[in-house]
């Protein structure tokens, strides 16, 4: 019960006035973020982020988190009020949040998509909290082939376990892994790729290219579409939070499979989008009445909402005790932390205790104060969707310009996040995926280090990926999944040729 | 309970229409990028060539992990372009319509001037012209709400940003007047 201790510390930590009101703070931030089409989760921490580097590190991860969650929360505002996934992993929920909403329970369904969220992050808070140091003690033993290896992994699974088209993928993390490569070598000093341009001596810094991809690129795929609205106003009551609540037990294994399935994937870089489908869908299917799913029922609320949560709050367990971001979102905070001056990785619970602690505490007490904000604040959020457009894309382009000159004070960098902006735009519009572009860009150098010095170590032999069993097992894991498809289609060519289709005769 | 007869409507009078004809493919838009990321893999494979790709004394050198980087990537652009020419058909949806086009070039230009005036005004002065011009060019909004919003906005930025927190912007002529 070590980890309960320390726990214990880490709320310590947090009892300050100063970060309770970062904390509300980043939650509001975060819900507008959510509620805002064009804006989402990894851009409204990548915009923001500016503002935390004159916090300590506390203090800062805080505020960037509770932001994080906040985005979470407000998603499903809009998808039940709008029938408008604010983010891609709140479709799901507009299956049945809407309905329900055209049925005149919006608040019930609000009520739903709120607590079920909690639940999910509170189910993958607590696996952090007792699996993260379990790994990170377990990865303080990793040389580099093992670090190595472990990238290898994380690379290969969006390659071989991605819906998108193999090379498509291969482009994006290659594209992500050059790019992180451009500017002074770290290891000989040497430059590369530069061209001689003194602007990119520094190196193409990725949040600026995270601004671009996803705040500049989502600002003009917005602007595609027709912008109109319409949906319902929903006030929350003391009386109908409480009706829900008093259901909840009735839903205890949607809950548990929801927030088991978001975990699990959240964990593996596959994400809360898929999570939050999968959570769907499995409820439906376990449903004694599948028919009714989608004309308003709440499990259908429910399910997609836990996962989502579980799966977005379970992507830090990786980042923290490996240093390995689980989504785009936690590449980001990884981002930050190397922006604080801290080394990801299991060092982290080791060297800066406090920290690791402070943000683990924080993540439960953002969540039960992010549940109490959005359950009485619905109504003020619902109608920042009245705002015209218009007013809202500028300050949107405003933000994203001031973040992306902050963090490194260079006028090239704002010209940098616009031409990311036109290669989102195109990229999202030809189905290349972003998010193994984000993770190559944020992983690039320490996955180069690690293969270098893995290299140096062995004296140019690969067989170092090999060289004992846990090494050998990760780098063999992480090339079957990479040829995965591939293995999928010779199984069941094989197993076609061993049991031939019964001939009727 | 729950009050839906209190109903939000926005609406949006310059959507761009559902008939407009389409400017460009997909499947050319597709084939252009593969030949673009080509040619990045092929000017970055080469800077890594010259800047050594072999094993020296102290292990691989600088250009070696970059220079098989720019080969998958050349290789999974060369693979792309392949199968989008050959494909017969399913890739020949619209990229983009006129209309549609035309809203994004409504974002784009004063999003590209504006970084062009940020260099020149400073981020305050570019961020204030930025607001209230498309606010009200685009948006057909009032003046005086485009202004007010504008200015609002701008300074609330410049005192987070600039008072509070301490990170410097760049800054114009104006700002200079000012003795900031």
């Amino acid at each position: 019960m070590e980890a309960f201790g320390l726990l214990m510390h880490g709320f310590a930590v947090l009892m300050t006035w100063k970060i309770i009101s970062l904390m509300v703070v980043g939650l509001v931030l975060g819900i507008f973020v959510g509620v805002l089409p064009g804006l989402g989760g990894p851009n409204g921490v990548a915009i923001l982020l500016p503002l935390t580097f004159t916090m300590d590190p506390t203090s800062a991860i805080v505020m960037l988190s509770c932001i994080y969650w906040g985005a979470l929360f407000g998603g499903a505002i809009t998808s039940i009020l709008f029938n408008i996934p604010g983010e891609a992993w709140s479709v799901a929920t507009t299956f049945d949040g809407y309905p329900m909403a055209q049925q005149g329970k919006a608040a019930e369904a609000l009520t739903a998509a709120f607590t079920s969220s909690f639940i999910g992050s509170l189910v993958a808070v607590m696996l952090i909290t007792f699996l993260a140091p379990m790994i990170s003690s377990f990865a303080l033993k990793f040389g580099p082939p093992e670090f190595f290896a472990v990238y290898l992994l994380t690379f290969c699974s969006f390659v071989g376990l991605g819906r998108e088209a193999k090379h498509k993928t291969v482009i994006s993390m290659a594209l992500g892994l050059l790019i992180a490569g451009i500017g002074m070598d770290t290891v000989s000093g040497n430059l590369r790729m530069t061209f001689g341009s003194d602007n990119l001596l520094r190196g193409i810094n990725f949040l600026v290219a995270v601004i671009g991809l996803f705040g500049i690129s989502e600002i003009l795929l917005t602007m595609e579409e027709r912008l109109a609205l319409r949906g319902h106003a929903a006030k929350i009551s003391l009386r109908t939070v409480l009706k829900v609540w008093m259901d909840l037990p009735k839903y205890w294994v949607t809950l548990l499979r929801s927030s088991v399935i978001g975990c699990w994937l959240g964990i593996t870089p596959g994400g809360a989008i898929a999570a939050s489908f999968m959570g769907y869908n499995l409820a439906k299917r376990f449903s004694k009445d599948p028919e009714s799913f989608g004309k308003g029922r709440i499990e259908g609320v429910f399910a997609p909402e836990t996962a989502a949560h579980a799966s977005g709050t379970a992507a830090l367990l990786p980042m923290l005790a490996l240093g390995i971001p689980g989504s785009g979102t936690a590449a980001i905070l990884l981002g930050g932390l190397m922006v604080w001056g801290l080394n990801p990785g299991p060092l982290l619970f080791v060297e800066h205790k406090d920290f690791v602690w402070g943000l683990i505490a924080s993540m439960y007490l953002g969540n039960v104060v992010g549940l109490v904000i959005v359950l009485t604040t619905v109504p003020v959020f619902a109608s920042i969707l009245r705002v015209p457009f218009a007013a809202v894309a500028p300050m949107i382009v405003v933000s994203c310009a001031i973040g992306a000159y902050a963090i490194q004070n260079a006028m090239f960098d704002i010209w940098l996040m616009l031409g990311f902006g036109v290669v989102g735009y195109v990229f999202k519009k030809i189905g290349i995926p972003l998010a193994p572009f984000t993770l190559a860009l944020v992983l690039g150098s320490r996955a180069e280090d690690a293969f270098r010095l893995a290299m140096i170590g062995s004296g140019g032999s690969v067989g170092v990926f090999w060289s004992n069993g846990l090494v050998g097992t990760i780098t063999t894991l992480a090339i079957t999944l990479l040829f995965w498809p591939l293995i999928d289609r010779a199984f069941t060519a094989v197993a076609r040729i061993w049991r031939p289709t019964p001939v009727t005769t | 309970m729950s009050n839906t007869d209190l109903e939000i409507i926005v609406e949006d009078p310059t959507a761009p229409e559902d008939d407009s004809p389409s400017v460009v493919s997909t499947r050319t838009v597709e084939i252009i990028a593969s030949l673009v990321l080509l040619a990045l893999a092929i000017v970055l494979g080469f800077d890594n060539w010259r800047t050594g790709i072999a094993w020296d004394s102290t292990g691989p050198q600088p250009g070696y992990f970059p220079f098989y980087l720019s080969v998958i990537l050349g290789g999974a652009s060369l693979y792309g372009l392949i199968t989008t020419f050959f494909a017969r058909s399913g890739s020949s949806d619209t990229f983009v319509t006129r209309a549609q086009l035309r809203r994004v070039a409504l974002v784009f230009v004063p999003t590209a001037l504006f970084c062009l005036a940020t260099q020149f005004l400073g981020i305050y002065v570019a961020s204030f012209v930025l607001i209230a011009g498309f606010m009200r060019m685009v948006g057909k909004i009032a003046l005086w709400k485009s202004l007010l919003t504008a200015f609002v906005f701008t300074a609330i930025m410049f005192v987070t940003f600039d008072v509070a927190f301490d990170v410097i912007m760049p800054k114009g002529p104006i700002e200079s007047a000012l003795g900031r």
